[in-house]
């Protein structure tokens, strides 16, 4: 065997090569099988920063159908909920410029708002209930629905379909626990009093 | 004593003038009852608590207004007497300036109190009882944060606390509630620290921590924790050692870990106000009303501490003590480095309210413009948290969270060092609380839109599922259909019909049921006849002995009424029902009568398809012989009249054809001739047997019958009574799969509803049927 190895020493290394070739192919194939990726994890940092609210105002049923559209290219300012601040992160994270929200997809709104029932107007229809997104509506046939408003996304989407108009978009009422100090102005905003003359104005106890 | 003690030294830190001596001149006051009293319900940490009076109600003091809701609440009590007013939203003393519910309580002046429940020997409770009593008097840190105190008194089972330290540092200048309390109190502290070493399994160490500029406080306490094991122990001044972290690192000299509480290290730390108030709580029963209030500042003319009660409002507090709106700069609650302006001077004080300080524009200046960072880094040097300022502020003017989070931003304690030692007055803390909060709302908003996603996702995963299922099913239909079709197709060669599965096979056996024979439809309709006259005869039963003496409702005779009425007209319907029968059967009654009659082997009821299809095939055999020639003789006694004219006008008018005619009429006159003989022939034989031409015809229907006749007996071996219950049985299902398919069309406006109600109704129908069958 030794001897053969010697006298031949281009037959033994093509062999040792071939067995290295067939062995690292095999755990790569095996690898490829095993830890396989779904769906395209981008797809998946997407959905994250998207709001979530899944109104389908981007065209998509969805949050997570627009983010695999975004994947496969799709533009990435169709997400009024989201407003700029998503656009922006998304924008960071695809390492592309930043557009500004296209108005054909709705505007932006400040006010987080939520869907609220009349319920003495509501006829039991259920039909905002197989609108809803994301099961926030609890009713049955004939009986008076209600929004489960820590569940409601704002998505609008129930206000359309109400044969008797009884569901209002209401601005989320803001508690002690959503309330935190504001951010002082940035700087350059403030006015800046600060030579001996303009003192007078600032306060007497620079 | 305290000399004995080694102290540490905290980082950073600042020595800002500490203006503690204006309050101090005069002695502990007592402020006067104020005309009414607002008691916010979320006084403390953690959930408000929920209000169990009612607008109207009088109330005592020390009466509980406000139930704790869950572990981290507190209850509220009324510290009066009086009648409450209102349970609305009012301005609470907030840094937002929003308002919260609150229980407005009008005092009527007599201070008229509920019995308390005092405790001569506290040594004798069990700890359970201890806390149950702080629990129960609402007691909340008063050193300014206001977490509930029986739960901080009450660490987990795996936190073994060696330490207990009461924290009498009162760091922050203006402020001296504390330092007059521990200095009138003194006894009060010590016996609170003992009763809170109890509830902690006695810990190793007991120390009060004081900072040296309290030199009667000290001295006070000293006195008072002679002979016991409890140290006092006094330090350096700085602010801010009086935080709780710091004051631990202080006397211990440990670090409380980042994200942790200091029971992970062994240590739990009191304020000494709260030490006295779970005391009086435990031994005297009193409820959490009244605390001790700094009212500072030189838009006041008398600068003290006085005992307030809960929810005086600030307003009346001032004016109490001559406040000078005019040469107040603002309204601060709390103290100069960690207070916050109040958004109106209408705000009641509530349980946290160390100090209300109303200082000149001279003694507390507004905030200086902000002016660039210069980077000199004096801001790291102050920090006690040895965090790094300079570039939290940085990341929290980009809102770089991720950033900020890194840098430990939440263990920043907002002690405002920082933004003192600031050169350039950036506002450094107010950075950091806005970041802070906009990381906590951005983790609720994180959680919500999982939440959503969640939901989402599941929303669309039953989704799928109830389409395929409905796809499944359609294929089932589907093809259960096309069964039906080729078992239909079967049935076309073969001559009885079977019971099957399929719908199109059970429709067509159903028809053929129908033709049932009139016998057995006169029998069942006499019989539905009987049974709606005796139901009639009840209906009428009991009203007539009511008549005579029993009273009866308008009710019941109502019900009684509509009931006859029910039973008279079933019993119409099914006397109208019979008469159609009979005149039905008069009319065909010769021919489906006597063959009903001449089956003795075949079932007489003949709601199955296989006697119906026997009766047919009986029908056809029992046609001839007879009947046959006879029919046969009289077409050709009509095709010879014919033949005879045909061969009258051939003769008359002299056709060769005549010959030939009237051989034709001689040889149809044989032929009746013949078939009339054969008919006498017939006659007396009749059935018995029958000729050789209907032979063949009768051995064709027979074989019939015989098929017939098997399926019949495996269908015998279900007795009849079990078949109508199983054809009940599954009637009912099926027009309980109707109702529920109708009332889903309903709540969904399908446009079948109609057909899905027939469909129903039918159903109902048929069901009926059966029942009275049986």
């Amino acid at each position: 065997m030794l001897d053969l190895i010697v006298q031949n020493p281009i037959v033994s290394a093509l062999i040792a090569l071939g067995g290295l070739a067939l062995v690292f192919g095999a755990v790569l194939g095996f690898a490829a099988v095993r830890f396989r990726l779904e769906e395209d994890p981008v797809i998946q940092q997407i959905d994250d920063l998207l709001p979530q609210t899944q109104c389908g105002q981007c065209g998509y049923p969805g949050c997570r159908p627009y983010a695999q559209a975004i994947a496969n290219g799709d533009a990435i300012n169709k997400c009024p909920p989201g407003g700029q601040a998503t656009i922006n992160s998304l924008a960071d994270l695809l390492d592309v410029e930043a557009p500004t929200l296209d108005a054909e997809h709705g505007e932006e709104s400040d006010v987080k708002k939520v869907a609220y029932i009349r319920e003495d107007e509501c006829i039991g229809c259920t039909k905002c209930i197989q609108a809803c997104p994301v099961d926030a509506i609890i009713g049955a046939a004939k009986q008076m629905h209600t929004v489960i408003v820590d569940e409601c996304t704002g998505c609008d989407l129930c206000v359309e379909p109400c044969p008797v108009d009884c569901i209002d978009m209401l601005p989320v009422e803001t508690g002690l626990n959503q309330w935190k100090w504001d951010k002082p102005a940035p700087i350059e905003e403030r006015p800046l009093n600060i030579i001996a003359s303009d003192r007078g104005t600032t306060g007497e106890a620079a | 004593m305290g000399s004995l003690i080694k102290v540490w030294d905290i980082p950073g830190g600042v020595h800002p003038p500490e203006n503690k001596t204006q309050s101090l001149q005069l002695p502990l006051g007592k402020a006067p009852l104020p005309p009414s009293l607002t008691l916010p319900l979320n006084q403390h940490i953690g959930k408000p608590a929920k209000p169990v009076v009612q607008v109207g109600e009088r109330v005592l003091g020390g009466q509980l207004v406000a139930e704790a809701e869950g572990i981290f609440s507190a209850r509220v009590h009324a510290p009066s007497s009086g009648t409450v007013s209102a349970i609305e939203d009012r301005l609470i003393p907030h840094p937002s300036g929003y308002s919260a519910p609150c229980v407005v309580i009008e005092l009527d002046g007599k201070d008229e109190w509920v019995p308390l429940e005092r405790c001569e020997d506290v040594n004798s409770l069990s700890k359970s009882d201890i806390l149950d009593k702080i629990r129960a008097a609402g007691i909340a840190g008063l050193g300014g944060a206001g977490f509930p105190t029986s739960v901080k008194l009450n660490p987990r089972a795996d936190h073994k606390i060696h330490t207990l330290i009461l924290n009498g540092t009162e760091c922050e200048p203006y402020i001296t509630a504390d330092d007059i309390l521990m200095q009138t109190k003194a006894e009060e502290v010590v016996a609170g620290s003992q009763l809170l070493a109890k509830l902690l399994d006695f810990p190793e160490k007991i120390l009060i921590g004081v900072e040296d500029n309290k030199p009667e406080a000290i001295a006070a306490l000293e006195k008072a924790a002679e002979g016991t094991e409890i140290q006092v122990i006094s330090f350096p001044t700085k602010y801010p050692s009086g935080g709780e972290k710091q004051l631990i690192q202080i006397l211990t000299g440990e670090e409380v870990p980042s994200g942790q509480i200091p029971a992970s290290i062994g240590v739990v730390c009191q304020n000494v106000g709260t030490t006295v108030a779970a005391y009086r709580a435990v031994r005297y029963g009193e409820p959490l009303v009244s605390r001790i209030t700094t009212l500072v500042g030189e838009a006041l003319e008398t600068q003290r501490n006085v005992e307030v009660l809960l929810g005086t409002p600030i307003e009346f507090l001032l004016e109490e003590h001559g406040f000078n709106a005019k040469k107040a700069s603002r309204l601060v609650m709390g103290g100069p480095m960690m207070g916050f302006a109040l958004p109106d001077p209408s705000v009641p004080v509530i349980k946290t309210t160390n100090c209300i300080l109303a200082p000149t524009k001279k003694e507390l200046p507004p905030p200086q413009p902000a002016q660039a960072c210069i980077r000199c880094g004096l801001c790291a040097e102050a920090c006690p948290a040895s965090l790094l300022p300079q570039q939290l502020f940085w990341y929290a003017q980009s809102e770089d969270f991720e950033k900020l989070e890194a840098h430990s931003l939440f263990d920043c304690i907002e002690c405002g060092a920082c933004s003192y030692v600031c050169p350039s007055h950036i506002p450094l803390v107010q950075y950091y609380r806005a970041s802070k909060g906009a990381i906590r709302l951005h983790q609720q908003e994180k959680e919500k839109s999982d939440r959503a996603r969640r939901r989402f996702e599941f929303r669309q995963e039953r989704i799928a599922k109830e389409e395929a299922e409905k796809a499944a099913k359609r294929e089932a239909r589907k093809k259960a259909a096309e069964e039906a079709k080729r078992k239909l197709a079967e049935q076309g060669n073969d001559s009885a019909p079977r019971k099957s599965v399929d719908p199109v096979a059970d429709a067509l056996a159903k028809a053929q049921a129908k033709q049932q024979s009139p016998e057995v439809q006169r029998a069942k309709l006499e019989r539905s006849l009987e049974a709606a006259k005796s139901s009639l005869e009840r209906a009428r039963q009991p009203l007539e002995p009511s008549e005579p003496g029993v009273e009866v409702t308008d009710e019941q005779k109502e019900k009684q009424k509509a009931r006859i009425k029910q039973a008279e007209l079933k019993v119409q319907e099914a006397e109208k029902k019979l008469q159609q029968l009979t005149q039905d059967a008069q009319a065909p009654e010769s021919k489906p009568e006597p063959e009903a009659k001449s089956k003795p082997d075949t079932k007489a009821k003949s709601d199955d398809p296989v006697a119906a299809a026997i009766a047919k095939a009986q029908a056809k055999m029992n046609m001839s012989p007879e009947d046959k020639l006879r029919s046969s003789l009289e077409s050709l006694y009509k095709r010879l009249s014919k033949a005879e004219e045909k061969a009258a006008a051939a003769r008359e008018a002299g056709d060769e054809k005549a010959d030939a005619l009237q051989q034709g009429v001689d040889k149809l006159k044989q032929k009746i001739a013949d078939t009339q003989k054969e008919l006498d022939e017939q006659k007396p034989s009749t059935v018995a047997e029958p000729s050789s031409a209907s032979r063949h015809n009768d051995d064709v229907a027979s074989q019939a019958i015989e098929r017939a006749k098997a399926k019949a007996a495996a269908m015998e071996t279900m007795s009849a009574e079990d078949k109508l219950r199983a054809q009940i049985e599954s009637v009912k299902a099926r027009l309980e799969k109707a109702r529920e398919r109708l009332a889903n069309a309903e709540a969904e406006e399908n446009e079948n509803v109609e057909a899905f109600r027939t469909g129903v109704t039918k159903l109902e129908d048929k069901l009926q049927q059966l029942t009275e069958d049986r």
